[in-house]
């Protein structure tokens, strides 16, 4: 699997995922900075976490409009694998690539803390080495994290399948005691229509080595490495 | 020339800054305020000096950058 981490200024989740990336397919990815405007050839590009450009106008807003995201937008039209996490998720909504925007933590406070996703579904590269309706164990750190789209928009990602986590408690129940952020549906995560395209507020590069508390992430990049490689 | 653009929540769309606004004016007795709805100006300075082509020009602003119309509205006024 050949693997690209975009790099914005304020990103800072860029070299935890460089190192999940390594870890799964025993190699680093290539690191591209933000102002390049070609990408070499590639299985899948991370848009990392982090606060791009401070994010100033609205989280993500700035980062839509670099140079570098005229080429991911044409590789994913290509069907070239792309996750964004976090920050990366606001960007990909911001540039259109997902559907839906990222508005402020419902209680207005950052929240940072482990959280348990139930997976909506496992019918994808980035969700394949999940079971459906499996418990995971995944951190979040943001502000901006409350999931917001119109009805017919939640209802089409339902339909379509293109949830893929959703806040829950530690029965699965995605009620609004689990939802941590205010998040339409308990949405926490979702895929484009060709599914190619993965967005989710949660950071599973932060859960890939028992050191840092638990593997819950891992089977993500697993996922990917055993599609793509 | 310039310009004043005002972005705002849409309605139908949750303001959890505006309810917390909201919350504190009525802590601090400000009694009878309801639907407080917190959004942003910006201020532009504009070369154009024909205002239908700035009108034009803030508009794409707008629909490429100052706002998100998928949750916010937003307003154009020019001055000079």
């Amino acid at each position: 699997m050949k693997a690209a981490v975009i790099v914005f200024p304020g990103s800072n989740c860029d070299r935890d995922v460089a190192v999940a990336l390594e870890q799964a397919m025993g190699k680093a990815p290539h690191m591209i900075w933000h102002r390049d405007t070609d990408l070499p050839d590639l299985d899948l590009i991370v848009v990392p976490g982090g606060f791009s450009y401070g994010d100033y106008l609205r989280s993500g807003a700035m980062a839509a409009h670099s140079p570098i995201m005229t080429a991911v937008k044409a590789q994913a039209s290509k069907g070239v694998r792309v996750l964004g996490i976090c920050n990366g998720f606001q960007i990909l909504t911001e540039t259109g690539l997902l559907p839906g925007v990222l508005m402020r933590n419902r209680d207005l406070k950052f929240i940072c803390k482990d959280t348990l996703l139930k997976v909506g579904t496992a019918a994808s590269d980035f969700t394949a080495g999940y079971s459906q309706d499996q418990i995971i164990n995944i951190p979040v750190a943001h502000h901006d994290g409350n999931y917001f789209a119109d009805t017919a928009t939640l209802d089409m990602l339902e339909d379509q399948d293109r949830v893929a986590f959703r806040y829950c408690d530690s029965d699965g129940a995605t009620n609004e005691a689990a939802n941590i952020n205010g998040s339409q549906r308990n949405i926490a995560g979702i895929l484009n229509e060709n599914r190619n395209v993965l967005g989710m507020m949660p950071h599973p590069e932060r859960l890939i080595d028992p050191l840092l508390g638990g593997t819950d992430g891992v089977p993500m990049f697993k996922s990917l490495v055993n599609a793509l490689a | 020339m310039k310009a004043k653009v005002h972005v705002t929540l849409k309605n139908g769309v949750l303001d959890p800054q505006g309810k917390a606004i909201e919350h504190a004016l009525s802590t601090l007795g400000f009694n009878g305020v309801d639907e407080v709805r917190q959004g942003k100006y910006i201020e532009l300075d504009l070369a154009e000096t024909d205002p239908a082509k700035a009108k034009a020009a803030v508009e794409d602003m707008c629909k490429q950058l100052l706002a998100n119309t998928v949750i916010e509205n937003y307003s154009i006024e020019l001055e000079g």
